[in-house]
């Protein structure tokens, strides 16, 4: 036998692959891969050593404080709000528009005409932040769903289906606005979210283990998840822009 | 009588939310360990702790009982950490160990002549040298490897974590120790 690859003592070392058998075998008659081995044993377990920032006791309960208003206000995302939804969505569309046309129309006219359309821009601005914020969190929620399935296990995803269907008519209509806005980052995730919604609303209410870690790759191979993730908090943090007075005076930038 | 993690799930399931506190109560330091050596920043690892935790609270009804809940909020914390990664990087945020980039490969900074082992040893300059090592691999390199050597996940598991078949998890394994070989064999062969 030739003397063993580092991959082999890598594998060896944790206990993967079918070759230990031979590994040790080879070792016990081979000093020079027995002195090898000895060598990646040392690095491997000194590399333990690497320090850790302690947590003391109490973190559990700190952790607690600081996620307990997080999980009652995520509340919303229950099962039994969602067939309105994209009803609601389109009124928040529509709400858009008349805000829109009625800042323009009843804002002061003594006011210069570029104040006029800021305080539309504002007015509209924040109500589809709102929109597509939430829009966002959903899309995720439904992503997470199918990304931490269990591997090998076939997954039914009736719910995420249903939850699915709801959120392509969404995303229809605020990737419209977005790109009518010009705001062409949110448009673009948009864009890209719609497919993968639309693949999962179409799809059977029980996926194969096949099925389930095809969804999964696409979904992570295109950054999908990540893009929604990064974008809807960015959305979030203009949301909050947009509602705190310095915003509400500036208005600047778009959706 | 202290709950067992599957009991804390059917409560916490049921709509018990002092259920769910007893798992976040029990987890939290080690999935801030993990999230600590997956992204290298304490306050990354705290959002990746809080993240985590929601993300599992949402999808509480979809996990598997027969499961270990361990592994599964492991495998979620591991995810949270690589959006973490990714989405730092993305914004360009200079972080605290990132701040230096460009600076030269931190394999580079091990001391040579290296000082005598046992002295590295008692003063934790090896654990430093491996973080800077770690901090050092690759975002998939560096993940691979923590989940294998610190949470013992096998090679089939992390290739489906990190979405890559199993044996791009591997080759990923395989670089990162060869890495730590190099910066740290000098250090630890003159050990007694």
């Amino acid at each position: 036998m030739n003397h063993l690859t580092e991959e082999q003592f890598v594998l060896y070392y944790y206990g993967e692959g079918d070759g230990s058998p031979a590994v040790r075998a080879h070792l016990d008659t081979c000093e020079s891969c027995r002195a090898e081995y000895a060598s990646l044993q040392r690095v491997l377990n000194v590399v333990d050593s690497a320090p850790v920032p302690e947590r003391d006791a109490n973190y559990g309960a700190e952790v607690w404080s600081r996620l307990q208003p997080s999980l009652g206000r995520r509340r919303w995302t229950l099962p039994i709000l969602w067939p309105a939804r994209h009803w609601a969505a389109a009124a928040l569309v529509a709400t858009l528009v008349v805000a829109a046309f009625l800042a323009g129309r009843y804002y002061p006219k003594a006011q210069p005409a570029a104040q006029t359309a800021n305080a539309g821009q504002v007015v509209r601005e924040r109500i589809l932040l709102v929109a597509v914020g939430d829009h966002l969190e959903r899309s995720q929620t439904v992503l997470l769903e199918l990304v931490n399935a269990r591997p090998g296990q076939s997954l039914d995803v009736a719910s995420e289906r249903e939850r699915a269907g709801d959120l392509v008519a969404d995303n229809r209509l605020y990737r419209q606005t977005a790109a009518h806005a010009g705001d062409t980052r949110v448009a673009s995730v948009l864009d890209d979210l719609e497919p993968v919604l639309l693949e999962i609303a179409r799809g059977p209410d029980r996926l194969t283990p096949e099925e389930v870690e095809n969804l999964r790759q696409r979904i992570e191979g295109d950054g999908i998840l990540f893009k929604v993730r990064v974008v809807g908090s960015a959305v979030r943090h203009r949301e909050e822009r947009a509602a705190s007075p310095a915003g509400e005076r500036t208005g600047q930038s778009t959706l | 009588m202290e709950l067992s993690d599957s009991v804390a799930v059917a409560q916490a399931r049921a709509g018990d939310s002092s259920a769910f506190r007893v798992l976040v109560e029990r987890h939290s330091r080690n999935l801030f360990r993990l999230a600590y050596r997956m992204t290298g920043h304490q306050q990354d690892a705290e959002d990746v702790v809080q993240e985590t935790f929601l993300r599992a609270y949402r999808q509480l009804s979809k996990f598997d009982e027969r499961a270990s809940f361990g592994t599964w909020l492991y495998r979620i914390a591991a995810n949270c950490s690589l959006d973490m990664i990714r989405a730092r990087k993305r914004r360009g945020a200079q972080t605290e160990a990132a701040s230096d980039e460009g600076a030269p490969d931190p394999m580079q900074s091990v001391p040579d002549p290296a000082p005598a082992p046992d002295r590295l040893a008692m003063s934790g300059e090896v654990g430093r040298k491996v973080a800077a090592v770690l901090e050092g691999l690759s975002e998939m390199e560096r993940t691979a490897f923590v989940l294998r050597h610190y949470e013992g996940m096998c090679i089939d598991d992390i290739g489906r974590t990190l979405g890559v078949q199993p044996n791009a998890a591997k080759h990923s394994i395989f670089r990162a120790v060869q890495k730590l070989r190099r910066a740290l064999e000098p250090l630890v062969s003159s050990a007694p």
